[in-house]
């Protein structure tokens, strides 16, 4: 698997993310500037780390959505490559029009770092196939805007599609919309693309891929690309 | 267009902070009046945030050595060998001044700063931690500087991308004037590559890194060194706001920069901005330093040499270059998007000269400048001693659970997951050890070497008796790393205190450092940096004294990390070390019956020594399931928090039926440690504590979902747990989530 992080100015969690996938497919990915005009060619997968792109002084990924890498990241994206932007990485995917809605301030506005339950709701996509369905499992969350949002139609539309990948739950493997920890509508989480190729995440699976610092409940997410990539 | 410059009086000389003698001592230093410029760049170096003139004299008490040791106090952190050639970079700074002003951008440069600090050194930050003191709960600016102060730390940290791992969190109505903000940063180097502030090689070039200097924080240091009275608000122009961003590409560019060996000298421009950096490099190499200040990225236009010299404007950096490495260095900035301009010369006149648009503005010895500031013998009396408390005199209506209750649902006892959920503390996919433990652990690299850290002091000890309090911070430091199992390296002290011009203040200072120092001594933890916040002070009125010890130590291997939570049922509980019942200055004596007298527990630090020591080997060898100190509350409550963690109960006994119940379950008796072991273990961990000389007694058992005490109603965790959770999110008016 051949993979490449994305490196905006403000970028943290891109050494996360680069050990997650070294660590599980064995392959160290390219660490990509954001200046730059091209993916390393044969680039498989493409990752959107988290962090604060530019400081996110202005909306969170907007001056991100508009850096020179980003039209190499929509021609991946449109030829059917796979695109993963955690965190920062789904507001800059938003923000660059490869998914659709938006990721606002926290419904309590503050920042929350902690464990969340989340329910993959479908493993037939290249992210999520070494899951079972409807697997609840526990990835870290660490933002202050990551409260998904966006109009009725958009939603339904995301719904009717089975778009909604992950969703965040409560204990009981129940969804609370009322409860959720950032207010994201519907309990969204995490949404792909038409294609199923782009996933936007809000949550951290690179953080849970090591039994020394953790839970390693994300590691079935970046084994699930490996697979996905050695069928293609 | 240089507007004319004020006239030097008296009045002037007493606004710059300077008393009428130091205003004396400047005059026969230079032999003249000094310009205002001068006055300025005096007033900076001279403070007491910046020249340490009532501290100095006992900080040279410190032990600051030992074999792993690879830099003391003195540079911008200390530096510790961790072995397999990498060391650790750490240093506390306070921030109280600034965030009582304005909490949020308060605390947010004061983590920008100490981040800045271990960078400078050629480290990565790798962790991040605080100890924060508020008011009592009920003034009216508590609850605004609790969510200031956390907004503005979780701001920052976040930002930058560096865990805030631990800390500590406590109120007292001593701090409603003056609140604490103790930032910590630990980082990660090369241990042979680790840089300095002395500049070395005359005629290189000096330069400015990072953003832009503005108006902002100009006399910082001078208000941090001054008591607050009714104008604190007014002084909110003296703070500084921070930029995180800037400050996470200034860290790329200057590791990029280090590594292509540009760097000849280094230091960040924190309290006192250029004044302080370029004096330190001068002086430190014993060089001169010529700077020109039209070359200064300015964000304002009309800056005067005066305000260039003394803005703090935060993101900056000072450095030497290497020869011919200008223009490299220049290309690693532009790429990060910063400033990069060259704002001076190194010289061999020992000269501290300062030029705008064409004119001198000041002209001094560099040397003189730090080595000459004033140094005090401030007269100190001692803290008159208090009388242990006999617990058969105490009037005690409450039951034990009550008492338990109320204890872990006060505000420094209860939950600060409201705090430390706002950080991101998982960031670097190091943190083995969580916030809500003895110590945080982060893994090195990829281990499986792992990093202890903790900020501990109990300020009621100190303010009781300041010798033995000083003692009992460092031990509880020392303490809590042990309890995870690891080996305690080194420490980095915070001392808040009062108004040092009174004799009772600066004694609690004088008390507080022998008692450090012997500590650090006998546990051979040595000091390796620190910083001295003093005026902390409202209206007459003084903080208790409150000596942050910030403690590092190793583990070789963190997968044998040990954790307080109770791990299965069924498994015996031991306490190691001497319970006596000690009530003086407990939290049971505070917070249930609403006093604070008698003496504070006595630190042995021998049998301190001993039974940590013995600790440490239980863990490595596998012997024990759960550790946890004993520290302020007592046994009960630190059993309360090995349940809460687990979910656990346990049935316990009570083995000494001669001692009051209160006195045996609360009392904060020092050098404790429960532990769990498994059946199989038990006449082992026996043995093993019997051979070293530390008394072991059995606790009780864990099992069940609530603490059985013989003979009083049943706990239930559960219920334990809401208490334990609620008062701080209904505090903050958040609500439960």
């Amino acid at each position: 698997m051949k993979s490449a992080v994305l490196v905006f100015p403000g970028s943290n969690r891109e050494r996360d993310a680069a050990r997650a996938l070294e660590r599980v497919s064995g392959v160290k990915p390219a660490m990509v500037w954001h200046a730059d005009t091209a993916l390393p060619a044969g680039t498989d997968l493409v990752v959107l780390p988290g962090g604060f792109s530019y400081g996110d002084y202005l909306r969170c990924g907007a001056i991100a959505a508009r850096a020179p890498i980003m039209d190499a990241v929509r021609a991946h994206a449109a030829r059917g490559g796979l695109v993963l932007g955690i965190c920062n990485g789904f507001q800059i995917l938003c923000e660059s029009g490869l998914l659709p809605g938006v990721l606002v301030r926290n419904a309590r506005l503050r920042f929350i770092c902690r464990e969340a339950l989340l329910k993959v709701e479908r493993n037939d996509t290249p992210f999520t196939r070494r899951y079972a369905r409807g697997a609840i499992v526990r990835y870290p969350v660490a933002h202050g805007e990551g409260n998904y949002t966006a109009d009725a139609a958009t939603l339904k539309r995301l719904e009717d599609e089975g778009r909604v990948l992950f969703r965040y739950v409560m204990p009981d493997g129940r969804r609370d919309d009322a409860q959720v920890l950032n207010g994201a509508a519907n309990s969204i989480a995490g949404i792909v693309s038409e294609k199923l190729n782009v996933l936007g995440l809000m949550p951290h699976p690179e953080n849970h891929v090591d039994p020394l610092v953790g839970p390693t409940d994300g590691r079935a997410l970046f084994e699930s690309l490996v697979g996905a990539l050695e069928k293609a | 267009m240089t507007p004319s410059e004020p006239k030097i009086t008296p009045e002037l000389v007493a606004e710059h902070g300077l008393k009428p003698d130091e205003y004396e001592r400047i005059l026969k230093l230079i032999g003249r009046e000094p310009s205002f410029t001068e006055l300025g760049i005096f007033s900076a170096m001279w403070n007491e945030h910046c020249s340490y003139k009532s501290s100095r004299l006992h900080l040279r008490g410190l032990p600051t050595k030992a074999p792993w040791v690879i830099q003391g106090p003195g540079e911008n952190a200390g530096v510790i060998d961790i072995g397999d050639g990498k060391a650790a970079v750490f240093k506390m700074e306070s921030h109280n001044h600034p965030s009582y002003i304005e909490p949020h951008q308060g605390a947010a440069t004061g983590v920008g700063g100490i981040l800045r600090d271990v960078f400078t050194m050629g480290a990565r930050p790798i962790a991040s931690l605080n100890a924060l003191r508020f008011g009592d709960p009920k003034h009216p600016r508590t609850r605004h500087l609790v969510g200031g102060v956390v907004s503005g730390i979780g701001s920052y940290g976040n930002s930058f991308g560096v865990p805030t791992v631990g800390g500590q969190v406590g109120f007292h109505t001593r701090y409603d004037g003056n609140c604490l903000v103790n930032a910590m940063a630990v980082g990660l180097a090369d241990a042979d590559k680790i840089f300095y502030a002395k500049a070395t090689g005359i005629g290189l070039p000096v330069v400015y890194l990072g953003s832009k200097t503005g108006r902002d924080g100009i006399h910082g240091a001078t208000m941090a060194s001054a008591s607050f009275g009714e104008d604190a608000e007014e002084k909110r122009p003296t703070v500084q706001v921070g930029d995180p961003f800037a400050e996470k590409l200034l860290l790329e560019a200057c590791l990029e920069i280090m590594e292509a060996g540009c760097v000849v000298a280094i230091q960040d421009m924190g309290a006192a901005g250029l004044t302080s950096s370029a004096v330190e490099m001068g002086a430190k190499g014993g060089l001169g330093i010529e700077l020109d200040l039209d070359n200064v990225p300015c964000r304002e236009e009309g800056m005067s040499a005066y305000e260039m010299m003394l803005s703090e404007s935060q993101e900056r950096m000072l450095m030497v270059l290497a020869p011919g490495k200008e223009e490299q260095a220049e290309a690693i900035f532009r790429k990060w998007g910063l400033d990069f301009a060259i704002v001076g010369r190194t010289t061999d006149t020992l000269r501290f000269i300062v030029r705008h648009k064409g004119e001198v503005k000041a002209d001094l010895p560099i040397k003189e400048l730090g080595d000459e500031a004033p140094l005090y013998d401030r007269p100190w009396v001692e803290t008159p001693r208090q009388v242990p408390i006999d617990p058969a005199s105490l009037d005690i209506t409450a039951t034990l659970p009550g008492a338990l209750e109320r204890l872990i649902g006060s505000p420094d006892f209860a939950s600060k997951r409201w705090v430390w959920e706002q950080y991101d503390h998982l960031i670097l996919n190091n943190t083995a050890q969580r916030p809500g433990g003895d110590a945080a652990v982060v893994r090195v690299e990829d281990g499986p070497k792992g990093l202890a850290m903790t900020c501990d002091v109990t300020p009621r000890y100190c303010e009781a008796d300041p010798f033995e309090g000083g003692k009992q911070a460092v031990a509880e430091a020392w303490r809590n790393l042990t309890a995870v199992g690891a080996r305690p390296l080194a420490l980095t002290d915070n001392l808040n205190f009062g108004n040092p011009e009174k004799p009772e203040i600066m004694g609690q200072l004088v008390g507080c450092l022998r008692g450090i120092g012997a500590a650090a001594k006998e546990l051979e933890f040595p000091v390796v940096s620190g910083n001295v916040s003093l005026y902390n002070e409202t209206n007459g009125r003084g903080i208790l004294p409150t000596p942050t010890i910030g403690g590092v130590g190793v583990l070789d291997d963190i997968a044998k990390m040990a954790t307080l939570d109770f791990k299965a049922n069924g498994e015996t509980i031991l306490v190691l070390g001497v319970t006596t019942g000690w009530l003086g200055q407990s939290a049971f004596l505070s917070e249930i019956l609403d006093r604070e007298d008698g003496a504070p527990p006595p630190v042995d630090l021998a049998l301190e020594r001993r039974t940590g020591d013995l600790v440490r080997t239980l863990i490595a060898d596998g012997l024990v399931t759960a550790v946890h100190d004993v520290s302020d509350g007592g046994l009960l409550v630190a059993l309360a928090e090995m349940a809460l963690a687990s979910g656990i109960g346990a049935s316990l006994a009570i083995p000494s039926p001669e001692m009051n119940p209160f006195a045996y379950w609360f009392g904060e008796d020092q050098a404790r440690y429960i532990v769990t072991v498994e059946g199989s273990a038990k006449a082992l961990v026996l043995r093993r504590a019997e051979m070293a000389g530390v008394s072991i007694a059995k606790l009780g058992t864990t099992g069940g979902d609530r603490l059985n005490i013989p003979g009083e109603r049943p706990i239930v965790i559960d219920a334990l747990r809401e208490r334990h959770e609620a008062w701080l999110p209904i505090y903050m008016g958040a609500g439960l989530m």
